[in-house]
């Protein structure tokens, strides 16, 4: 080992350390922003979690599953799981690589910052030891992985269909630049090693190049200029990111931290909303994801777009992105980032300021709670050794807009000897769910209280409800202590489980539909499922469980009319309808009309189907 | 005063020249579709919010256009967003967006 120049330092480290300065000292100060912004709970919970060793192990995990391996891209497509891994794990390993050679060979130099990125051009190793060769081949070994992601990533510029995309997002100039950027960086790299192989060493990529650049450049001077062009690529890249979507990579260390201590988003643009938006890496899984993008217009409204109008403060655009998504939240299911899609959508509606606030003080609950004063109890006697709890049936809004639906919930009810009341027979009060979708945070509380004041004073045991719009708020914004939340599908899987309804087999084929809001909402996957293969052969559809397609007639889009709406349904239908099934079988009353409209096959609700195949006990 | 069950009742007749438009002219603007609503009523028929306030999108629109924003603001009240009359309406008004919208244009006077 000795050193070339032994000042260690060249002029051409300059870009570098100024775009290394620059970078750190943007992501240091935005950090502490972030920090600075969360709400003095949610930042004594973000520091408290640093300190609880199991979710620090889940943090760690994350960083390299997410940072560096893109395990979720993976699980994708493969191809795009390599390109995104090859590079992101090839770099940090040169950059690992190179401070331990200095570590090992000029340990004096650590604490010169340029010194690992920029080592053959000052220091040289022979190659000969075991030592040398081994980290020159390490070197080269992963430069040479980094360089196919990057043939990847070019191919991926002019064939997305490969990595299985459909459409990719459009870059801004500022992600171009850094694009380009990125992909020079590497060859570059490999030229300013090559050139300098047969002085400082090099292995199997390096030290051949360099012999093929010996035919034409005799002079050692020629190293120069391209040790300065890889600086310069790399000041490129690191004074852009900021600005690019390349923001992502620091982004994304804070956010796995935060998002595992499970920090909400509570402010429309700062705190985790502001970190979230600057960790879209503009992957554009979310483009091919969006139920939406079935009309190709709406491709511009995706999360992606979303948070570079963020970024951009394009208030008129994020506006009318925000109002528009049907918020069945798949978006965020898919993004291998952890963007909240629909979560980030609310908070900007929540900003809206609007003149007239609705108030429901004038609503006289005493009316409302005398409508179930009386639980209706079966004289069955195939239940009466069963412990019978009260059940409280809310059929919500959308319901009673398919009566078909409480008809056949209330006929299984009887059927298995239930203890039941319905509480809104004769109309009741919405759950508050779709004034929380729109924004309004405070008038849907206000609901939330009404409701509460109804349930708690009914003395029922379970809270059962046919609508998934309305269970997801049941479970996540009432304080309901006591009594037990149920969805209807889980209901009526645990009273097939009990032996209390005997369910017929039929010989016809089931597809099951998984509503946004009870699947990806609430994570109800396998109690339909059960329910639906005991009545018959359940086929699945293309697409289904975590990235099953919303109908299109979902209650989250504030400004997508009803003959936009058409499109989607046709989509989502198409879906479901891939194995020919005879049923469609779906669990929610919004989702059951709106495919109802435009279905070949016929539409049930999961109700309907085990009651007409169930007979009288 | 009623004499055999019968009274006289007063003028119902609104001054349209008197009222101000404007509000209900920009309303328009950002929501053509309000002037397509035909008042056929299945809005009013589904509304959860009936029972407590008497809200129907129809006689919102109604008592706007001519100028009787109070009681539409009453009406409006107990509005619980929860967008049956959207799902009903058989011209396919986005109703729940042109209530919100009402919310915003519109502001209730001081001292009303």
């Amino acid at each position: 080992m000795r050193e070339i120049y032994l000042s260690g330092y060249s002029n051409f480290i300059i870009p570098f350390m100024i775009g290394m300065i620059f970078v750190l000292s943007w992501c240091i100060i935005g950090a502490i922003r972030v920090i600075m912004e969360l709400s003095a709970e949610d930042r004594k919970k973000f520091f408290l979690s640093l300190l609880n060793p199991k979710i620090m192990a889940k943090n760690i995990k994350d960083w390299f599953c997410d940072c560096l391996f893109h395990v979720k891209l993976w699980k994708r497509n493969k191809l795009l799981g390599y390109m995104h891994s090859s590079i992101a794990f090839g770099w940090f390993m040169i950059i690992v690589i190179g401070h331990i050679e200095v570590f090992l060979y000029t340990p004096e130099r650590i604490h010169q910052v340029w010194y690992p990125i920029f080592f053959r051009y000052f220091v040289a190793v022979t190659e000969n030891t075991m030592k040398g060769s081994f980290f020159f081949f390490l070197m080269d070994f992963f430069l040479l992985v980094i360089l196919s992601g990057i043939i990847l990533a070019i191919t991926k510029r002019i064939r997305s269909r490969l990595f299985g995309m459909r459409r990719t997002t459009r870059p801004s100039l500022t992600d171009t630049i850094g694009l380009y950027a990125l992909w020079s960086i590497f060859p570059l790299r490999l030229l300013a090693e090559g050139f300098t192989a047969d002085i400082s060493g090099g292995s199997f990529l390096t030290k051949s190049l360099n012999d093929v650049l010996h035919f034409f450049f005799s002079d050692q001077m020629n190293m120069l200029p391209t040790w300065w062009a890889y600086s310069m690529a790399l000041c490129v890249f690191m004074c852009v990111l900021p600005f690019s979507r390349y923001m992502h990579i620091p982004a994304e260390i804070l956010l796995i931290p935060m998002r595992n201590a499970g920090i909400p988003i509570r402010h429309s643009r700062k705190g985790i909303s502001r970190l979230q938006v600057y960790s879209c890496p503009s992957c554009g899984v979310c483009i091919d994801a969006c139920p939406m993008s079935a009309v190709k217009a709406n491709t511009r409204d995706t999360t992606v777009y979303l948070n570079r109008q963020i970024k951009r403060y394009n208030e008129r655009r994020i506006e009318e992105i925000s109002d528009k998504c049907l918020l069945c939240g798949k978006c965020t299911a898919v993004c291998p980032v952890g963007v909240q899609g629909d979560r980030l959508r609310i908070a900007q509606r929540s900003i809206r300021k609007y003149n007239i606030s609705q108030d429901y003080s004038n609503i006289d609950t005493n009316s409302l709670k005398n409508q179930l004063n009386n639980f209706v109890t079966t004289e069955n006697d195939f239940v009466s050794d069963i412990h019978n709890q009260k059940v409280l049936y809310f059929a919500g809004c959308m319901t009673s807009l398919t009566p078909t639906i409480m008809k056949s919930m209330t006929s299984l009810l009887k059927k298995a000897g239930v203890n039941y009341g319905i509480m809104d027979k004769d109309g009741g009060i919405c759950c508050g769910r779709p004034m929380l979708m729109a924004g309004r945070i405070d008038q849907a509380m206000e609901l939330v209280a009404k409701n509460t004041e109804i349930i708690k004073e009914s003395g029922a045991d379970i809270l059962l409800l046919s609508c998934p719009i309305c269970y997801k708020i049941f479970k996540e914004k009432y304080a309901l202590e006591g009594i037990e939340i149920l969805h209807h599908t889980e209901y009526i899987d645990r009273l097939i489980k009990e032996g209390r309804l005997k369910v017929r087999k039929s010989e016809k084929s089931y597809v099951y539909h998984d509503p946004c809001e009870l699947g990806r909402g609430c994570g109800i996957y396998d109690q339909p499922r059960n329910v639906v293969s005991s009545a018959g052969e359940l086929v699945e559809a293309e697409k289904n469980g975590k990235e099953s397609i919303c109908c299109g007639g979902s209650l989250g889009s504030l400004t997508l009319s009803f003959d936009k709406r058409k499109a989607l349904t046709e989509n989502a239908l198409k879906n479901l309808t891939i194995a020919s099934p005879d049923e469609v079988i779906t669990a929610c009353p919004l989702c059951r009309s709106t495919f109802n409209r435009y279905s070949q096959t016929p539409v049930r609700d999961i109700a309907e189907l085990i009651d007409s195949n169930t007979e009288i006990n | 005063m009623s004499i055999f069950g019968f009274r006289i009742s007063p003028s119902s007749a609104i001054n349209l020249d008197k009222v101000d438009r404007t509000r209900f002219e920009e309303l328009c603007r950002i929501e053509p579709d309000a002037m397509r609503c035909m008042a056929c009523g299945s809005c009013s028929a589904t509304c959860p919010a009936a029972t407590f306030s008497g809200m129907s999108v129809r006689k919102v629109l109604l008592n706007l256009q001519r100028g009787k924003e109070e009681e539409a603001f009453r009406l409006m009240s107990n509005c619980m967003l929860c967008g049956k009359c959207t799902m009903v309406c058989p011209r396919g008004i986005n109703t729940r967006h042109i209530i919100l919208s009402i919310c915003r244009i519109y502001e209730k006077e001081a001292g009303r």
